[in-house]
Formats: structure tokens, C-alpha cells, sequence
């Protein structure tokens, strides 16, 4: 049984207030996706959002937890905790012992890692708007929050995972949320097709005030996403929490001083784009970077994933509401500048960058273990959609396309 | 008895209808309209793709009026609803065969 001396009041606290948090950005992400879509589809991005806080979380605390930080394996967890057993009692979670000790009760960082859990397949439904079949949706985060997330979350978050061992960072999630979010929305899409006529068609958003309020919410409860997990309330956390706000600023302003420069106006969708991929990008590095390193890291981010926008109409995928510009990205340069800029000076547990004398070994570790979660995920993924779209289809008909989803999956309309 | 038709700039809806009814028109119906005319659409810009949006916002203002004051009418219209600018808009005039009043049920001009 843990000792009440391990366990910190004030860690407890701050790690409870950011599950909440948590808990908030996925609502928000709705807005932020539902202020983008058509008005025709508005409830459809809104329900699947939703929808992913009630099915996620119970699949998680039935299963998924379980297979993510279960047991002593590499590769994956087990079933120890199957239904939440022994979660009220044990005395520590495998791996996190010694420094990796936690000072939260493991009940709390179940809730915690629970709303990780629930956000992450929410990301794929940017991707995948105004044409996915909600019943499709449904089983494929289902089988993707059991099959796909634990896996990677396993091998990144616990110290137990060959990647972790490995000696690959990431923070909060870079990796295992949005790269794996962001990879499996394009394996996603290249089974589902694009929407009907897209891009000869305009699809302009049809309520950004939605998406601006979406924004602020998701940058409100990104604060808990990444001073969060420094799993207590330190300066560390501190840390985390200035450079997720200085990450967004920053890369608001890249995004915007390109979008002007390019494309003639600074647009609020700019600015909150530019926000959300600033808060992408620095969140594998939250906790391991200090100094000015969250502006450069932000300003990037901001540049790169305006650059990276076009990508879909190169390429001819219909990327909808571009997770992948922004959160694949984002992602992936998130992780990449970790390898420059990670500082042990700011986090003990974590290891030198390039920068800070660190030598190349920290970003070939964060190279394999983007590749990893790259290659992983878009097969696995790739196979769930096509598995799908062979038995219950995975797209709606093309008459319930036009109507739109909320008339045709919900039977409801957001706007009389 | 005609009726007036006139497209106008959303913002100019306000002066119109202070004009007409200074005027002595004693009633009228507006509605929310999209369209274009020389003025054409616009472009917006939205993540770095340009949308032509055609169709912009305009009101129609509808009312039916006796033959005789047509041309006064018609000229309180278009100078209320002048800016001078590219898309002020349109008035158009047509004859309309009855009118009904429901409440009372009478006919015709009286009906106005």
C-alpha cells in the first residue's frame, strides 16, 4: 500500500483541477472544428467530439488504462487492470517507481491520462468532416482507443515502453496524441475519399466566432494538458505552463506575418490556427525547454504548419479542417526540435539537445520514435477503415452527403 | 396599383424606410436577399484558399402603392438608398391585377 507520505496534497490538487481542464478541451475542440464545417453539419462534428467523452472513457477504464500502463512489457501493457481492478489499491503502477515515482494517487492519474485518451481520436474527426457515417465513427475509435492509442501510449508515456527506455521525450503527448491522431486522420481519409466536390467547390467555414471561441477554450485547458503532466505542482509545471502560453503566442504571430504576407489579410482563422499549431508543437517539449526556446519553437511551428496547408491540395487528399498541416505537423516539429532544444538544466529526468551539448543522440531517439508511431499507426489504422468500409461502409450515401450529417446521422438541426 | 420592388444595401434599409414613410407610405415588407449585379461577389481568404462568394447579402423591400404615386416613390427610394458607390441596387415597378385586405376584406386601392 502506498505510504500517505508519498502522496503530495498540493501535486494531488493541481493534477485533479488539470483533468478537468483536460476534460474541457475536447468541447472546445468540437467548437474549434464545428465553427469550420458547413451549418448542414455542424451537429455531426459537435456529436462526434461528444460522443468520443462517453465512449472513450468507458472503453478506457474497462480496458484501455490497462493496456497502457499495465504490466512490465515493452511493447504493450496487460490486462491487470481490466475494469478498473485493483486501481483503488495498488501500491504503484508498474515502472513508475524510483525518480519516475508518482506522487499522485494512481486513481488520479488514471483520470488524468483518461481525458488524453478521450481528446485523441476527437482530433480525427477534422479530417474526416461532413462525410463520415456516425455509426462507422463509433467503431472506429472504439477499436482505435483499444487497438491503436494504448499501444502508443505505452510505449512513450510508461517507463516501461521501449520507446521511453529508449530514451525518446515527449512531454505531454506530441507523439502519441497528435502525430498518432494526425497520421491515422490520413489513413483515415485515403480510405473515405474526399468530400463531394471538393476542392472545385467553396466550403467556407459558416460560424468562425465558433471556432475562436473553440480556441480559447482549447488553450484554456492546454494548460492543464501540459503543466498537467508534470504530474505535480512545481516548478516544473510552472515551466510547462509558460511555455505552452509563449509556444501559442508565438506562433500566432508566425502564422499571421506569413498568412499576410502570402495570402494578403490576418485572419482571426489564422490567428486561431496559428495558436492551436503553436500549442501542437510544444507540447512533446512542455516540460524539457526553457529560456526563450518556447518562442523559436512556437514561431516555427506557426510558419511551418501555414507551409504545410497546401500539402493536401498538392497531394489530393481532402484533409477538411487540416489535422494534418496542424496537428501531424506540428507534431512531428515539435518532436524534431525537442532533439535541438531539450535542456536537463529545466527537467532532470529529461536529456540534453543539440544545443545544450547534448550531442545527436536525443533527436536520432526522437526520429525512431516518431517513426514508430508514424509507421504503426497509419497501418493499423489504415486497416480498422478498410475493415470498416468493407462491412458496415464507412461513408454516408451521397444523397445523405448533400443533406448533410446532422439532418441525416441525428435527425436534428442546429440552426431553425 | 404597382408594385415596388427595390434591392438595396443591407445598411441602407434604416434611410429607406424613414424616406418612404415620410413620404406617406403606410406600410411594407423587407427580406433578407443574396444576389449580385455588375458589383459581382467577392473573395475571402480562409487558411490561404480563396472562396469567390457570388452571392452578397442584400434586402429586397417590397410595397404596393397607387398608380399616381409611382415616380415620387420610385425617386424617394433611389435617393435614400444612394451611395453612389458600385452595388446600391435595383427598383423595379409592376402592375398588380387585385389586392385583398384580410381583416376587412376589401378590395383594390382601398386595400392600400
Amino acid at each position: 500500500m502506498l505510504s500517505a507520505a508519498t502522496i503530495d496534497s498540493g501535486a494531488t490538487a493541481w493534477v485533479l483541477v488539470s483533468t478537468a481542464l483536460v476534460a474541457f478541451m475536447t468541447p472546445g475542440l468540437a467548437f474549434f472544428y464545428g465553427g469550420m464545417v458547413r451549418s448542414k453539419n455542424i451537429l455531426g462534428m459537435l456529436m462526434q467530439n461528444i460522443f468520443a467523452m462517453g465512449l472513450i472513457s468507458v472503453l478506457w477504464a474497462a480496458i484501455g488504462f490497462s493496456l497502457a500502463f499495465g504490466g512490465d512489457g515493452a511493447y504493450i501493457g496487460n490486462f491487470d487492470f481490466l475494469f478498473m481492478k485493483d486501481l483503488g489499491t495498488i501500491a504503484e503502477l508498474p515502472g513508475y517507481t524510483k525518480e519516475f515515482g508518482l506522487v499522485v494517487p494512481i486513481m488520479v492519474f488514471f483520470a488524468f491520462q483518461m481525458m488524453f485518451a478521450v481528446i485523441t481520436p476527437a482530433l480525427i474527426t477534422g479530417a474526416t468532416a461532413d462525410r463520415l457515417k456516425f455509426s462507422a465513427y463509433a467503431v472506429l475509435i472504439g477499436v482505435w482507443g483499444v487497438v491503436v492509442y494504448p499501444t502508443v501510449a505505452h510505449w512513450v508515456f510508461s517507463p516501461n515502453g521501449w520507446l521511453f527506455k529508449r530514451g525518446a521525450l515527449d512531454f505531454a503527448g506530441g507523439a502519441v496524441i497528435h502525430v498518432n491522431a494526425g497520421v491515422a486522420a490520413l489513413a483515415v481519409i485515403l480510405v473515405l475519399g474526399n468530400r463531394k466536390g471538393w476542392p472545385r467547390e467553396a466550403m467556407p467555414p459558416h460560424n468562425l466566432p465558433f471556432t475562436v471561441l473553440g480556441t480559447g477554450i482549447l488553450w484554456f485547458g492546454w494548460f492543464g494538458f501540459n503543466a498537467g503532466s508534470a504530474l505535480g505542482a512545481n516548478g516544473l509545471a510552472a515551466q510547462a505552463l509558460v511555455n505552452t502560453h509563449l509556444a501559442a503566442a508565438a506562433a500566432m504571430c508566425g502564422w499571421l506575418v506569413v498568412e499576410k504576407l502570402r495570402a494578403g489579410h490576418a485572419t482571426t482563422l489564422g490567428a486561431a490556427s496559428g495558436a492551436v499549431a503553436g500549442l501542437v508543437a510544444i507540447t512533446p517539449c512542455a516540460g524539457f525547454v526553457g529560456g526563450f526556446a518556447p518562442v523559436i519553437i512556437g514561431l516555427t511551428a506557426g510558419v511551418v504548419c501555414y507551409l504545410a496547408l497546401s500539402l493536401k491540395t498538392k497531394f489530393g487528399f481532402d484533409d477538411s479542417l487540416d489535422v494534418i498541416a496542424v496537428h501531424l505537423v506540428g507534431g512531428i516539429l515539435g518532436a524534431v526540435l525537442l532533439g535541438f532544444f531539450a535542456d536537463t538544466k529545466v527537467n532532470s529526468l529529461g536529456f540534453d539537445g543539440i544545443f545544450f551539448g547534448g550531442g545527436a543522440d536525443l533527436l536520432i531517439d526522437q526520429l525512431v520514435a516518431l517513426g514508430a508511431t508514424i509507421a504503426f499507426s497509419f497501418i493499423v489504422t489504415w486497416i480498422i477503415a478498410k475493415a470498416i468500409d468493407a462491412t458496415i461502409g464507412l461513408r454516408v450515401s451521397s444523397e445523405d452527403e448533400l443533406v448533410g450529417l446532422d439532418q441525416s446521422q441525428h435527425a436534428e438541426s442546429a440552426y431553425q | 396599383m404597382k408594385l415596388v420592388t427595390a434591392i438595396i444595401k443591407p445598411f441602407k434599409v434604416d434611410d429607406v424606410k424613414e424616406a418612404l414613410k415620410s413620404a406617406g407610405v403606410q406600410g411594407m415588407t423587407v427580406s433578407e436577399a443574396r444576389g449580385f449585379g455588375r458589383q459581382g461577389g467577392h473573395t475571402e481568404t480562409y487558411r490561404g484558399s480563396e472562396y469567390q462568394i457570388d452571392f452578397v447579402p442584400k434586402m429586397k423591400m417590397e410595397l404596393v402603392i397607387d398608380d399616381a404615386d409611382v415616380d415620387r416613390v420610385v425617386d424617394v427610394i433611389v435617393r435614400a438608398a444612394s451611395t453612389g458607390k458600385i452595388g446600391d441596387g435595383k427598383v423595379w415597378v409592376t402592375t398588380v391585377e387585385q389586392i385583398v385586405r384580410i381583416r376587412t376584406g376589401e378590395h383594390g386601392a382601398d386595400a392600400i
